[in-house]
């Protein structure tokens, strides 16, 4: 447990030595098991040693946005109102015989429901119920997820607490994780793309230019990589699954294909190698920054070990 | 049995039969096939000329010939058969029934095998037309009716296209012209010698008839009915010349006297031409010829580009936020990007599929995306882009599908007839099926073009027609007024602005007349109205001024082809149209006064490629086969040509192979028969596609648009006025040159200062007590404003020192003094100006400050992952093993220190701010100690101010510490 703690700062470096293209059959496969899983960290490491041979980074990948498609299907029936009622009482009932217990999220566990999820839907009855009729700010209740301690129920608060800290799929902390992941990989590939010498504009300074879709980086001077044109480079600190990277194409990728030409697309935490099937029409797919770019006069470029 | 799309085929033979030709009953090959006599009278158009008595067959071409075999004496009819045989008295005959005029399509025939001919052999070479007449029965008679040439003829019946011929036709009588045909079996039998002169004579006709080419027919539709003759010689025997071997002797005497045109053809042609042991059997020095002419073929075929959608380069000049009249529109039309691009892409995943339909299937998208357009009032730029995106993908040549899909062609033809043949099969497999289609295709829209004009089609959009042809217009006048100064560096340049005005024409044309097609010809009281109603009203475009323009600058190599292009869009009523009949006219005047090799071999393919599509405009089904006896403007053209400049477009050599089959595609025609007799399969594949593919890129000047407000402006356009126009474009460039790179050296220099320094002065005052932000934000944008005067200055510096002597490098030493200062000082001011513009506009806009951190640290989300995975097991549920020693949290603690030390990573000041807010630091440590502070390691900040509690209080600060964190990250 502490290994991981400790060693978890080694993710990104190591990535590359473990494969992160998997084929469609095998995603399938990972899809089937971890329909059975928590958000837990518990679950985590069932996962990791179901599947050794894939990055621990991958598979939370996977399983978060897995988890998420289960929680989408779900969502009607936790919505229910009659349902969160339920839920609250339940709780409310429950905190008075055995407060000590993590409550929130066994409950959370049992009706197979993100716990996040349903501190947020306890917390928003909990605000109704003493505000009446006035319902509950959108920005109060973020404030009071993210913090919990602003929860005037201590009790609830500690709750709420174990729920946003256990759960790995969602919440505020998930939320800025994810958040500051993608920042640091748009960092990563800036740094690369210094590294090789390769001028580009960022997104900012598209738009400052008042470009109307903006990729990650456009390239002053386009590169080949594996015999592919590549004027842009969009950076997915996620994994490319089916469902994602279709979202992906159409609300980004083949917008920046009909503004920018043909680009490259890199999932640091790899994607369903079937999917990279649209090189021919301009949208290259890797799992990280390519070692083999070719660009203008210079032969083969220094490229990353 | 086959489809015969394009007329008759030659029955699909065995080896055996294309041993034993001659002695095949030919009834029987009739009985199961369409008549192959159709295949020769189809194959020709034939053309009945007076006798060119005076002519000597030795003498060659000449001046003095070609009005003997003019136009004017000529028959009416537009037949020009590959017999192109001889009248008396300048008659067309009218065969009963309607005449296919398609060749026959033609089937890959296996080469016979190599025989010793002996030419003293009656055998081998029989009395013309006497051994060979077919059964009477198979040969109806016909009646040929001599037309004056001055009978009135209906005007343009609509008329099938050359190799358009319907399968339903029904057989007409074969089409062998009796005069000539009685002449020379008058008075049989031949002596062997009178055959030969016969033959020759023949052959001489026809050589007239290219050299001269003043005839309104298609030159290539020659060749190619000649080449077929040639290549289906022993089908084609019974039929006229008596045997195989007349026909080939026919077809390589012809090849022989036309060898300069021959020449001229590309290099596999050549090859396959000269590896043909017909060739070489009849005339080894017309081999020897052929090779030589394709060593000294230089023509190469490049590499095809991807074949994926090149689309259309985002411009914020022209399309971002400011060129729009609302948010609304601009948002419309950046989703409206996108649909047009899901449906280019859907079309291309799809068009091919058997029962896929535009209309059915994308239909009410492209109208529902158009309304839209409509709505917010964004169709100009929507028809921007669709020009633009149709440029990129027609332009050059239209090869459709994966570029795997056909073979190179001139790697087959590397290869040789030999190699060729046993690839037969190879072949079959890659090559994409695809029949001859003859000399004279009707106009079409392949490849990707066939994608705009459905969607034009189904949009079936005024607003957007209407701004497409301006757009169409605007820029074909452009692309038509192009100065090309010579053909070093040019020719690319022509080419590209050549294929791009060939596309944009055939799409204002479509357009234009789109609205007045109709499937079937209208009847004579239609004609009448529409003619009276459509005169009113001025055409689209002025194609006879251009036209005469053209003629007169000596620039008709660029303005011809697109012309032609535009006009082969016409609808039915169209050329009826005075306006349009005097272009046709016009057009007509200049193919009849043109003479291939009169401009020497230098321009030689620029008159090959006018030849070749006027040729086809003539032979389409909208050309009005009256007006080829029209005589109107054959003086005014004249006259034009006679005052027109020596210097002109026409004298340069722009146009080369490749341009050449680029623009008529059917000249590989040559080729496919070739390649196809040596494959000599009964494969569905007709032969080889050849790919040519657009070599130049597109052509973008830089667009200066220059506020015209004060008198200087106006002076500086007097003063432009009377230079050259060059003088104004070297000002301008090097303005535009000079004012962007002072642009940038501002950016990198000054700019970069003041970030520095604002950062500094936000540092420096944020470590005194009291500070008031709102007085620190004014007095740093103070200190910004200052340096922007600076910076101004800067750049009027800047421009005045690099200016002045970009201009004089680049304007004629000669250049008076006077004129040069004005030049310099007007281009310092404009670089000036832009300079300046730039620079108060964007000068509050920080760039980007390089930090001096080595990053070597733990990456923020990890350390979060790791405050998260703390907490988690902190505020439990958690297992007996689940525990964290105080130094494995200091140790985290640590390296949060060190991620938030690195100043890449966070916004030190926003965390301090969020840390005080929280109470988690002291005010008053952060106020007294930031000097101190800022010095130390953060871990040693950390643990000198953070007031740490125990308990609850320290989850509840690690969590709002990642919170801190993760906001400020």
């Amino acid at each position: 447990m502490m290994d991981s703690v400790s060693s978890s700062s080694a993710t990104v470096a190591d990535k590359s030595v473990k494969r992160m293209q998997i084929c469609r059959a095998e995603y399938r496969v990972i899809g089937r098991f971890v329909e059975q899983l928590r958000p837990t960290r518990q679950c985590m490491k069932t996962l990791q040693t179901q599947f050794p041979h894939l990055p621990p980074s991958t598979l939370l990948s996977i399983f978060s946005q897995e988890y998420q498609k289960r929680m989408k299907r779900s969502m009607a029936r936790h919505h229910a109102p009659d349902v969160i009622k339920e839920y609250y009482q339940r709780y409310r009932s429950e905190a008075k015989t055995r407060p000590a217990a993590p409550l929130l999220l066994e409950l959370a566990n049992q009706v197979d429901l993100s716990p996040a999820l349903l501190a947020r839907l306890i917390v928003e009855c909990f605000l109704e119920e003493r505000q009446a009729s006035v319902g509950a700010s959108r920005h109060v209740l973020n404030n009071m997820l993210r913090e919990p301690y602003l929860i005037p129920d201590l009790l609830l608060a500690k709750h709420v607490e174990q729920c946003t800290v256990n759960d790995c799929c969602y919440g505020p902390l998930v939320d800025c994780i994810k958040h500051a992941i993608g920042l640091e990989h748009e960092d990563l590939l800036r740094d690369k793309l210094r590294e090789t010498n390769l001028s580009f504009l960022d997104e900012n300074q598209l738009r400052a230019k008042g470009y109307d879709k903006t990729p990650d980086i456009i390239l002053e001077v386009p590169i080949a990589v594996d015999g592919h044109i590549v004027h842009w480079i969009e950076s997915k600190a996620s994994f490319g699954d089916d469902h994602s990277h279709h979202t992906y194409l159409n609300e980004q990728f083949w917008s920046y294909c009909n503004r920018f030409g043909p680009g490259l697309v890199i999932y640091w935490y790899g994607f369903v190698s079937e999917l990279d099937c649209q090189r021919d029409r301009g949208i290259l797919l890797r799992d990280g920054f390519p070692s083999d770019i070719v660009t203008l006069c210079q032969g083969p470029a220094r490229g990353r070990v | 049995s086959q489809t015969l799309t394009h007329g008759p085929t030659t029955p699909a033979k065995t080896p055996s039969t294309s041993r034993s030709v001659r002695t095949q009953d030919f009834s029987d090959r009739r009985g199961n096939k369409s008549t192959p006599i159709q295949t020769s009278r189809s194959a020709s158009r034939v053309q009945l000329f007076s006798p060119a008595p005076s002519v000597s067959p030795v003498s060659g071409r000449g001046e003095g010939r070609r009005r003997s075999g003019g136009f004017g004496g000529c028959a009416s009819g537009r037949q020009t058969g590959p017999r192109g045989a001889v009248s008396e008295e300048g008659v067309r005959w009218d065969g009963g029934g309607r005449r296919s005029r398609g060749v026959g399509r033609i089937e890959p025939v296996s080469p016979p095998t190599q025989v010793q001919l002996n030419f003293n052999n009656l055998e081998d070479f029989p009395p013309v037309g006497a051994a060979q007449s077919p059964p009477v029965a198979t040969k109806p008679s016909r009646r040929i009716n001599p037309t004056p040439v001055s009978a009135e003829r209906p005007n343009s019946k609509p008329k099938s296209c050359f190799i358009s011929t319907p399968l339903s036709l029904p057989a007409s009588p074969p089409a062998i012209p009796e005069s000539a045909g009685a002449k020379l079996t008058a008075g049989s039998p031949h002596s062997l010698q009178e055959e030969r002169e016969l033959l020759r004579k023949e052959r001489y006709v026809w050589a007239v008839i290219f050299s001269l080419n003043n005839i309104p027919v298609s030159m290539m539709m020659n060749l190619i009915c000649l080449l077929s003759i040639y290549v289906h010689a022993d089908v084609l025997e019974k039929a006229y010349l008596g045997n195989v071997h007349n026909c080939v002797y026919f077809s390589v005497r012809v090849l022989e006297n036309q060898f300069e045109l021959v020449s001229h053809l590309d290099k596999c042609t050549l090859r396959l031409l000269s590896e043909n042991e017909r060739v070489g059997t009849f005339s080894s020095s017309l081999k020897d010829h052929l090779a030589q002419a394709q060593e000294n073929c230089t023509a190469k075929v490049l590499p095809s580009p991807p074949m994926f959608v090149h689309s259309v380069p985002f411009q914020p000049a022209t399309d971002n936020r400011s060129n729009f009249s609302s948010d609304r529109a601009f948002h419309t039309f950046k989703k409206q990007r996108d649909v047009f691009y899901g449906f280019l892409r859907e079309w291309e995943d799809s068009h091919k599929e058997p029962g896929w339909d535009f209309e059915a299937a994308l239909g009410s998208r492209v109208r529902m995306m158009v309304s839209q357009l409509t709505a917010a009032g964004s169709h100009s730029h929507f028809a921007r882009l669709f020009q633009k995106q149709l440029i990129q993908m027609c332009k050059g040549p239209c090869v459709l599908g994966s570029s795997s899909d056909a073979p190179d062609a001139d790697l087959l033809g590397m290869l040789g007839a030999d190699s060729l043949g046993r690839l037969k099969r190879l072949q079959q497999r890659l090559v994409q099926p695809q029949g001859l289609i003859g000399p004279c295709p009707p106009p079409s829209f392949p490849g990707h073009q066939e994608f705009f004009k459905c969607f034009l089609q189904t949009a079936s959009c005024c607003q957007l027609n209407q701004h497409l042809k301006d757009g169409l217009c605007q820029q074909l006048l452009k692309l038509d007024e192009v100065s090309i100064l010579g053909p070093d560096d040019e020719k690319q340049r022509f080419s590209s602005v050549l294929l791009t005005a060939r596309l944009l024409a055939k799409f204002l044309g479509f357009i234009s007349f789109l609205p007045y097609q109709t499937s079937e010809l209208p009847s004579r009281d239609i004609q009448d109205t529409a003619i009276t109603l459509r005169s009113k009203s001025s055409p689209v475009l002025d194609v006879c001024a251009v036209l005469r323009s053209s003629v007169h600058r000596r620039r008709t190599i660029l303005t011809v082809p697109w012309i032609v292009e535009f006009l082969s869009m016409l609808d039915h009523i169209g050329p009826l149209l005075p306006f349009y009949r005097t272009a046709l006219c016009l057009l007509l005047q200049i193919y009849k006064r043109m003479l291939l090799g009169r401009g020497g071999e230098l321009c030689y393919m620029n008159q090959l490629l006018m030849v070749a599509v006027l040729g086809w405009l003539f032979q389409i089904p909208i050309f009005p086969e009256d007006l080829f006896f029209s005589t109107d403007l054959k003086e005014e053209v004249k006259e034009l040509e006679n005052i027109t400049s020596s210097q002109g477009l026409d004298t340069l050599p722009l146009v080369d192979q490749q341009l050449l089959y680029t623009c008529c595609p059917y000249l590989g025609e040559f080729r496919k028969l070739l390649a196809a007799f040596v494959a000599g399969s009964t494969s569905k594949s007709g032969g080889l596609i050849r790919k040519i593919t657009p070599t130049s890129a597109e052509l973008r000047g830089p667009s200066t648009s220059r506020s015209q407000q004060k008198l200087q402006v106006d002076l500086e356009q007097a003063f432009f006025h009377n230079q050259p126009p060059s003088l104004r474009r070297t000002v301008e460039f090097v303005a535009e040159r000079v004012g962007s790179n002072c642009v940038k050296h501002i950016k990198a220099t000054l700019v970069l200062e003041l970030v520095k320094g604002g950062e500094k002065t936000l540092r420096d005052s944020l470590g005194l007590e009291g500070v008031n932000t709102a007085k620190l934000n004014d007095s740093i944008c103070a200190q910004l404003c200052d340096a922007g005067m600076q910076a101004l200055e800067t750049a009027t510096r800047f421009c005045s020192e690099n200016a002045p002597g970009a201009v004089r490098v680049l304007l004629p030493l000669e250049t008076s003094p006077s004129v040069l200062t004005t030049a310099e000082s007007i281009t310092t001011r404009l670089a000036t100006e832009k300079a300046c513009s730039w620079l108060s506009a964007n000068i509050t806009s920080s760039g980007q400050v390089q930090k001096n951190c080595t990053h070597k640290v733990p990456l923020g989300s990890e350390v979060m992952i790791e405050i998260k995975e703390v907490l988690s097991v902190a505020v439990g549920p958690r297992s007996e093993e689940e525990a964290y020693t105080v130094h494995q949290i200091e140790s985290l603690l640590y390296r949060v220190g060190q991620t938030l030390g690195c100043r890449k990573k966070t916004d030190y000041l926003f965390l301090i701010r969020q840390l005080i807010e929280r109470g988690l630091l002291g005010e008053e440590e952060v106020g007294t100690n930031w000097p101190k502070l800022s010095a130390l390691s953060w871990p040693e900040v950390i643990s000198k101010t953070l007031r740490f509690e125990a308990g609850i209080l320290t989850n509840h600060f690690l969590m709002a510490f990642l919170v801190c964190s993760c906001r400020s990250l």
